[in-house]
């Protein structure tokens, strides 16, 4: 077995990208085999190189992109600097792609089925009726039901999931040799990232076909490659069997990955103790709070010990039907119950369409619910009559967002993003505005040179901090986290939780954590309500709902976490 | 497969050369930027730019001191004995058929033309923004009711009507001096160009009032009008300014047409499109041409001028160009 000669060797390549007059090496000395029918991941975080390799193998670098130096050779052969027309040749039949984003990579305009028969006809599989029969079967072989009926539509037709399938369909169509899936799943919901990865694995199995899988999930390579090469700034920092990788790193990048990416940390024990000290301090501290709230009269609030109370919350909205007269009734939160007692984080997980947005918005009285209640600290968000009422409930909630791009205006320097809820509360002065500015920054751990600077100017992880700081400037008791660590970085979501935690157990904060995500929970959270279609189908203390889960769907989302099963060393 | 291939061995890299980073540590060094400051920055080194601006510039100065580019003072009574008259020193056009100076004529026109361009793009911008905001930001039958009367105004081609109501305000408004002619047409072109703004605006603001930014600001307690003036208008602005600048050009051109149709500015009142109505019989006779081409030169540069500007503004504020 040893002797089969390798399908793809990547001799320390090295890819620059041309700015200006300069060249900003973006691959730096690489290296990586892969033999035929073997699974592959290379693992990294945003901007560390792995898709601008993978993009070097196929011969898709931007215009700007180039070879510097080194060899990636094909069944032996050089293709490093291989014309147009001989890496038009391996491309579709020797060289699958299977893109990141399924939204925007399939024609919006033409039929599903015709792009698929467009790449059997380029590569001269089959042409005319025998491709339409062919793309049918490819369907078929991606998973998706009703084949024949699906080749005719469009891909609005088809959901995340089904489209990516599509795309699987497209980059094995003319039975490529070698299978790149760049992020194939990071857009999807965890059930259905699990079941295509499930099929495609299965696929490439049966078609003996080699897969190069690039994903930023150190949990979800493991569990899927045989080898890992992990990519850190341009370098490949460590190579070698997953299993080996995973027990023992021995790159200190490796080592954190190992140590701190939520999917791998979630197993550990010494999390769940960590949380239970940090639940600890923080109950303690918004008790004293909630003494000092109860007895004052200028404080908002009685001092309860459910700080957020929600009854039987309830969203319907009224969607357009086929005839323009027409409202369809759509509900999207159904009766929602739950409590949230001071110091403590509950967390609403579910997927994409549960509805847990919905009531994250009902709870920050931005969106009215249809029916039932939200109340804060004794006092119903909607009986609020006068603005100086509802001006004191905005101080003592506010909110975290999902997108650190869009949650912070772009025209406004840090300094007056964070000082803007201060300005309109009329807090302090001036000067005590930026005294209390400058704290804040350092609260979340930035440096206060980033005052003058631009959203633009930061990275997400940094923005997430900003709207934190912004978040915290009023001194608010709930902070309700809407997604607020999907789009990051693992190592980063890592750290914005370690500050989240910190931050509670420093001044007893509450939060209402919501995430599509299971494996984050673990570390923040000690309730956990699991949502679908609008219902509450599971709510438990988190030990509860990982270690025994009652609901098949808690079960199923559990089992989607990327890397649950490997055995970790230490 | 516990065996390892040839090339799949394990290899960690020297961590001399590979020393970790803090995780997302903030890069101190660089100098603070707002999407104004990049712009300006990118207009800065921008030839389209500055190109425009030097055309302007003359223009602008053209306006202020026309005697630096004619020594004829401005509403000399002109001398029919110089009908027709060849260039001569100070006059280096030569002589309308009324024995006016060419050259002068182009001068003091601009000053019309350029009020003309330059108001009608203040007051479509005003009612476009507005109109747009509310339109945008209001949703529902407030956006019906805006966009329906837009998309009317909007139908209906702009020199056609225009030359409709002018003529109906000529004849109720007969004697109206500079500014009040120049009023006329500016509100002539006002009321059936603002569509254009405002069907701009809306779409920005209804794409930028979905931002979590927005959220977050209602979430600190601001007020929807708060919200409007301090986050939402001023990140829709971008799109606006730069449809102003190259419609600012389009104006110069419309009230030239119209002015040449004898609808726009009286005749008492200096302006290109007057000029070129009055060199019409020299493009027949194919005669001294010089009346036309000289005011025909200025009215073409100065469009150019301004469209140059605005498609280098809109080169320095397209989000595609900026570094992410």
């Amino acid at each position: 077995m040893n002797d089969s000669a390798p399908l793809l060797k990547v001799d320390n390549l090295s890819v620059g990208f041309r700015a200006g007059k300069e060249i900003l090496t973006a691959v730096d000395e690489a290296n990586l085999t892969i033999y035929p029918g073997q699974t592959i991941a290379i693992v990294g975080e945003s901007g560390s190189g792995k898709s601008t390799l993978a993009h070097a193998v196929i011969g898709l670098l931007p215009g700007t992109g180039k070879v510097t130096g080194g060899s990636i050779q094909f069944e032996g052969k050089d293709i490093s600097h291989a014309g147009k027309g001989e890496i038009l040749a391996l491309r579709g039949s020797s060289i699958g792609l299977v893109p990141q984003d399924p939204m925007s990579n399939l024609n919006p305009l033409w039929r599903v089925g015709s792009q698929i028969k467009e790449a059997l006809v380029a590569n001269g599989v089959a042409t005319g009726a025998a491709a339409d029969k062919r793309v049918v079967e490819l369907l078929e072989e991606a998973g998706l039901p009703d084949a024949e009926r699906r080749a005719r539509q469009y891909p609005h037709e088809f959901s995340g999931g089904m489209r990516q399938r599509a795309l699987i369909a497209m980059g094995l169509a003319a039975r490529p040799k070698l299978l790149i899936a760049d992020e194939p799943t990071s857009a999807l919901d965890v059930t259905v990232q699990k079941q295509i990865l499930d099929h495609l694995d299965k696929l490439t199995d049966d078609l003996g076909v080699a897969v190069m899988l690039i994903t930023h999930d150190l949990g979800l390579a493991a569990e899927r490659a045989d080898h890992l090469v992990v990519m850190y700034r341009g370098r490949v920092v460590e190579s070698g069997p997953a299993r080996a990788i995973l027990q023992n790193p021995e790159h200190p990048y490796t080592k954190r990955l190992v140590s701190k990416a939520p999917s791998l940390a979630s197993q550990r024990l010494s999390s769940i103790k960590a949380r239970a000290e940090v639940r600890e301090q923080a109950v303690q501290t918004a008790a004293e709070i909630a003494a000092e709230v109860a007895h004052s009269s200028t404080e908002f609030g009685e001092g309860k010990a459910d700080i957020l109370q929600v009854d039987d919350l309830t969203k319907v909205f009224s969607l357009r039907g086929k005839k323009p007269w027409e409202k369809i009734p759509f509900t999207a939160v159904d009766s929602v119950s739950f409590k949230l007692k001071r110091g403590t984080t509950t967390a609403i997980v579910g997927e994409s369409g549960s509805g847990k947005s919905t009531v994250a918005r009902m709870v920050l009285d931005l969106l009215p619910p249809s029916s039932g209640r939200v109340l804060f600290d004794g006092h119903d968000l909607r009986e609020l009559k006068t603005k100086q009422e509802r001006l004191r409930l905005r101080r003592q909630m506010q909110p975290v967002f999902q997108n650190p791009y869009a949650s912070l205006d772009p025209l406004y320097s840090i300094y007056k993003s964070i000082e803007e809820p201060l300005r309109t509360h009329d807090v302090g002065t001036g000067k005590q505005r930026e005294t209390r500015v400058r704290e804040l920054l350092d609260r979340v751990a930035l440096p206060t040179t980033v005052m003058s600077r631009y959203p633009g100017e930061l990275s997400g992880g940094q923005r997430q901090r900003v709207a934190i700081a912004r978040a915290l400037a009023l001194e608010p008791e709930v902070v309700i986290c809407d997604e607020a660590v999907s789009a990051l970085d693992v190592l980063v979501q890592a750290q914005i939780l370690e500050l989240l935690n910190d931050l509670q157990a420093e001044l007893g904060l509450s939060y209402l954590f919501i995430t599509h995500d299971l494996a984050v929970v673990r570390q923040i959270a000690d309730n956990v309500l699991v949502m679908q279609d609008g219902k509450v189908v599971e709510a438990a203390p988190v030990s509860e709902v990982f270690d025994n889960p009652r609901e098949d769907y808690t079960r199923k989302l559990l089992d989607a976490i990327p890397g649950a099963s490997i055995e970790l060393g230490k | 497969m516990s065996e390892t291939r040839v090339g799949q061995e394990r290899f960690v890299a020297p961590i001399e050369e590979t020393p970790l980073r803090a995780i997302d540590a903030v890069n101190v060094d660089e100098v603070p930027e707002n999407q104004w400051k990049e712009a300006w920055k990118r207009l800065r080194t921008s030839f389209l730019f500055w190109f425009a601006v030097l055309i302007l510039a003359v223009i602008a100065a053209m306006i202020f001191f026309p005697s630096l580019f004619t020594d004829v003072p401005a509403n000399t009574t002109p001398k029919l004995e110089n009908s027709f008259g060849p260039a001569s020193d100070g006059h280096p056009f030569g002589f309308t058929r009324q024995g006016e100076d060419v050259w002068a004529n182009a001068v003091y026109g601009a000053r019309a033309s350029v009020a003309v361009g330059v108001l009608t793009t203040i007051f479509t911008t005003i009612l476009g923004m507005v109109t747009g905001a509310i339109a945008g930001f209001y949703g529902g039958i407030t956006d019906s009711l805006i966009s329906r009367f837009s998309d009317i105004f909007f139908s209906i081609p702009l020199l056609l009507a225009c030359i409709v109501v002018i003529s109906v305000l000529n004849n109720t408004f007969p004697d109206r001096g500079f500014w009040g002619s120049v009023f006329v047409v500016v509100m002539a072109l006002a009321l059936f160009a603002w569509p254009q703004i405002t069907r701009q605006m809306r779409g920005a603001v209804l794409e930028i009032k979905n931002l979590e930014f927005v959220d977050a600001a209602t979430a600190i307690g601001a007020s929807k009008m708060k919200n409007l003036r301090r986050h939402i208008v001023p990140n829709a602005l971008a799109p606006v300014i730069v449809t102003a600048t190259i419609s600012l050009g389009v104006f110069i051109v419309a009230e030239a047409s119209l002015s040449f149709l004898g609808l726009g500015l009286p005749q008492g009142v200096a302006s290109w499109g007057n000029d070129l109505s009055d060199a019409q019989l020299q493009v027949r006779s194919g005669q001294h041409l010089n009346v036309m081409y000289v005011p025909a030169a200025t009215l073409a540069i100065t469009v150019l001028g301004f469209i140059l500007l605005g498609e280098a503004v809109r080169e320095a504020l397209d989000p595609k160009a900026r570094k992410k």
